[in-house]
């Protein structure tokens, strides 16, 4: 298969998941995701070869918008187009808080100035996600903050927020339902 | 968080969005703000009191449709600019049409007038409130469609600001087309399109700021 019928192969079975998706099939619509998270993976990697740290960020931004912009697709548009458009905008968005962020450093601070843009874009690109975690209650926020966002075990969260392990996995549970639900709402 | 975390999370949140979102956003946007643009005309300006009589004119159906044909095409590049990876297509060339033609027209009525009248046919009496008066109008539906915009997902936002402004500006023109009790269409190939051209400007300012997701 050359590189043409690879991209028409997958801009039909990405649509029919989605069209599906979007007629209420649940188990299609997470293998939509699945699957467009790696082309966009693929889609930034080519194109932000020198920073590797904010594909990923990216890669969610994506996702993230191609979610609660789900109602812009027409399904008698190719849906690589509307893809591509969503990427492209999210990446141009990327750069240019950058570029204006960059531009009132003071250019002493170069050195610098990599290491805390990067860092600061990791923060942007969860802003999202951040937003909602601030309307979880304490007691689901930590535990996903813990868990899920720094990676720690169930064990170590409960030290680290003074809560029973079963609270921990109490909350992480309810507060991902939580989270669905805020974001099923529209934030 | 993990992107394949993510992805499960987005995934528990459920597909269906609730299909016309786009069409149920520009119809809300343009009923409210034709009905707020008629509204704001009748109170700040009045109908014209002579309107019967002023009907029975081509004139006042042209001073009518030429908004309305913009207003159409505005809506259309709306509509196309709000959905990502969607051309414009023919919606600038449906966009030029009314406008050429109503320049057509005016060169037309000009130069089969005697040169003495000319100036007269193109300032009219209401040339100084004119555009303003229609800029006003323009407000209701130029923030209602930049509401129904941001909902949406414009990828060209200086482009699609303008397009919001413009559809405010026909809209207004239309609402304003009901009180303006000028006939001539130098008068309107100037002052009207001047008028409609305010917001479209503002819309190309303002876009970057209110339209981002």
């Amino acid at each position: 298969m050359d590189i043409r019928d690879r991209a028409h192969a997958a801009e039909t079975r990405l649509r029919e998941a989605l069209v599906r998706g979007l007629a209420g099939d649940g188990a299609a619509y997470h293998a939509f995701l699945k699957d467009l998270s790696a082309h966009l993976r693929a889609y930034f990697r080519r194109r932000l070869a020198g920073l590797p740290d904010d594909v990923e960020d990216l890669v969610q931004e994506s996702l993230l918008a191609v979610h609660n912009k789900r109602h812009t697709y027409d399904p008698d548009q190719p849906l690589t187009a509307w893809v591509h458009a969503i990427a492209h905008y999210k990446m141009v968005d990327l750069l240019r808080r950058r570029a204006q962020r960059e531009s009132l450093h003071d250019p002493l601070d170069d050195d610098l100035d990599v290491l805390a843009a990067s860092a600061h874009d990791a923060g942007d690109a969860r802003r999202d996600l951040a937003k909602l975690l601030e309307r979880l209650p304490e007691r689901q926020r930590l535990p996903i903050v813990h868990v899920k966002i720094h990676g720690l075990s169930v064990v170590e969260a409960a030290r680290a927020s003074g809560m029973s392990e079963s609270a921990v996995k109490v909350g992480v549970h309810r507060g991902l339902k939580s989270l669905a639900a805020l974001i099923r709402s529209g934030g | 968080m993990r992107t394949d975390e993510l992805v499960a999370l987005l995934a528990r949140a459920g597909a269906a969005p609730g299909a016309g979102a786009v069409g149920r956003r520009y119809a809300a946007a343009l009923g409210w703000g034709a009905f707020g643009a008629t509204l704001l005309m009748a109170l700040t300006q009045g109908v014209r009191p002579d309107l019967g009589d002023a009907a029975r004119l081509p004139m006042f159906w042209i001073k009518l449709a030429f908004p309305a044909a913009v207003a159409g095409a505005a809506l259309l590049a709306a509509v196309r600019l709000s959905r990502p990876g969607v051309a414009l297509r023919r919606a600038p060339l449906l966009l030029a049409a009314p406008v050429l033609a109503l320049w057509a027209l005016a060169a037309a009525a000009l130069a089969g007038a005697p040169a003495a009248s000319r100036e007269a046919m193109v300032l009219g009496h209401t040339a100084s409130v004119c555009p303003w008066n229609i800029a006003l109008m323009s407000v209701p539906t130029f923030v209602l469609a930049l509401w129904a915009m941001h909902g949406l997902a414009p990828t060209r936002p200086v482009v699609s600001g303008a397009a919001s402004g413009l559809l405010g500006g026909a809209v207004g023109a239309l609402a304003y087309a009901l009180h303006c009790p000028e006939m001539d269409a130098p008068f309107l190939a100037v002052w009207y399109v001047a008028g409609m051209l305010i917001p479209t400007a503002v819309g190309a300012l303002v876009g970057p700021y209110v339209l981002r997701w």
